[in-house]
């Protein structure tokens, strides 16, 4: 079960519209198939990106995988305390688990990701 | 023996750990399990209490007949001749040329009878290995590898829940002995040998005895916190314990002595053995680059094939790394140069778009306290 009202980009990153900044994670789905997490790279803040830019990295003991920002707009916080605390992502993915705060303009770029059932349909199928 | 076909081996545990939400991988030709609860976990477990692997992908090969010790002393490096009954040494098995065609424990079983443990990717290739260069001798070479099972608990707690359910006597099996007898009542060789660091325990039986003893084990241990454990975290715990794993650290363009593992090379032995001339120039020149032990000292974690610098030379390879679940620290093996060697060097490794500094430790990262 994903929570109903984030929307879901296609390599299982979740975002929550929250006062016109995009909060950004990675599903449980993600945590689940990447395993025990022990590394997060994030990206500096003030940086702009574009929909689907790789932005950091994240690592399982086994695994190395890329962090992509599911919209368009300017990195305006980091969770600082993945660093220290990196199993986070997968305790609490959907909460003390968030990866990025970016300002997005672009409403195209929500309208683009699933929403919680197409997202749910996808992970049934993977 | 090597699989012939594309379709990945199954081991006599298979349900086994399918039962347990296993996350199955391909490794050497066989389905094995990657992990159960999780990587940290099972490894954490193994550290403090004790594990239970299945390794059954591993080549069996055993020698047998009048001459099968001098025979294996012409095919190993080491001097299987000199081994007493009921002990283990670790040996490689090279090429002509010196390079590494796979590393091995050999077990003396009986004065004419040896026991050969080899990797499961390699154990094909040992199997011809050790048919051809035996032609000849006054020995039979058994392949066994299909048929056997092997079940290993590692961990401080594993003589404790491996002695009730065995008549061999433990307290008298020291670190690499051997001894044949019953677990869980089915016919077994019980050697004090393992691939973690931890006191342990790995269990030879015939595959239709696999799951009795798995089982046996993992019901014995439940109550004090023994798990199932995969090979993830049967690679990290290898890693901490600074041991090599063929393809990573170990190869056929590597010689024991870049390894740091020339003591497994008996030269001082009399006697013919294959890759000897050229082990004898490789010893004499001295190696070209050495394996050390990385420690990270900035943000990142250094993988295999990752490449280590040295003030904006390319001076090596990290064969290995992980994050330490014991150190909490990136750890890594790689090969440098002799002259960077040193304990205390710093050297960088190039991770992404950065290059993260590292320093040079002694192996192992990781040692149990006796």
């Amino acid at each position: 079960m994903v929570p109903k009202d984030l929307h879901y980009s296609k390599e299982h990153e979740w975002v929550r519209i929250e006062g016109g900044v995009a909060i950004v994670g990675i599903t449980d789905f993600a945590a689940e198939q990447l395993g025990d997490i022990v590394f997060v790279e994030l990206p500096d803040i003030g940086r702009t990106v574009a929909q689907g830019e790789p932005v950091g990295v994240i690592e399982s003991v086994k695994a190395v995988s890329d962090l992509f920002c599911p919209v368009a707009g300017d990195i305006v916080e980091v969770n600082g305390e993945l660093a220290g605390r990196p199993e986070l992502l997968n305790t609490d993915p959907f909460g003390s688990g968030w990866l990025l705060r970016v300002t997005t303009s672009d409403k195209g770029d929500i309208d683009r990701l699933l929403d919680a059932a197409a997202y749910e349909a996808l992970t049934a199928t993977a | 023996m090597a699989p012939d076909t594309d379709t990945p081996l199954t081991t006599p545990l298979e349900d086994r750990h399918r039962a347990l939400g296993a996350r199955m991988v391909e490794f050497g030709g066989w389905m094995m399990p990657l992990q159960y609860g999780g990587i940290l976990e099972e490894h954490r477990a193994v550290r403090a209490r004790a594990g239970v692997f299945d390794l059954s992908h591993m080549g069996e090969l055993y020698v047998e007949g009048a001459d099968a010790a001098s025979g294996l002393a012409y095919a190993v490096t080491t001097d299987p001749v000199s081994l007493k009954v009921g002990r283990a040494h670790y040996s490689m098995i090279c090429f002509p040329d010196g390079g590494i065609l796979d590393d091995l424990i050999i077990y003396r079983l009986a004065e004419e009878r040896f026991l050969i443990v080899a990797n499961a990717g390699n154990s094909g290739a040992v199997s011809d290995a050790l048919a051809q260069r035996l032609t000849g001798r006054d020995a039979v070479l058994d392949d066994r590898s299909l048929e056997t099972a092997m079940v290993a608990i590692q961990g401080p707690l594993a003589a404790g829940v491996l002695a009730p359910l065995t008549d061999v006597a433990l307290d008298q099996l020291r670190y690499y002995g051997i001894a044949e007898g019953h677990v869980a009542g089915a016919q077994a060789l019980v050697a004090r040998t393992g691939y973690t660091g931890e006191d342990g325990f790995e269990v030879i039986v015939d595959g239709s005895s696999a799951v009795t003893i798995w089982d046996a084990l993992l019901d014995a241990g439940r109550s004090s916190g023994v798990v199932p454990a995969g090979l993830g975290a049967r690679d990290t715990l290898r890693l901490e314990a600074g041991m090599p794993l063929y393809g990573n650290e170990l190869g056929p363009r590597t010689t024991p002595y870049q390894a740091g593992l020339g003591r497994v090379v008996k030269l001082e032995r009399t006697g013919d053995f294959v890759g000897r001339a050229a082990l004898e120039k490789a010893h004499a020149d001295g190696p070209r680059e050495l394996l050390v032990g990385l420690i990270l000292r900035g943000r990142g974690i250094a993988r295999h094939g990752y490449e280590v610098f040295a003030e904006d030379r390319r001076v090596g390879v990290v064969t290995s790394g992980t994050m330490s679940p014991t150190l909490g620290d990136a750890i890594a093996m790689a090969y440098v140069p002799p002259s960077l060697a040193e304990p205390g060097t710093i050297v960088s490794v190039q991770i992404r778009d950065q290059r993260v500094p590292a320093e040079v430790v002694p192996l192992p990262f990781y040692r149990r306290q006796a």
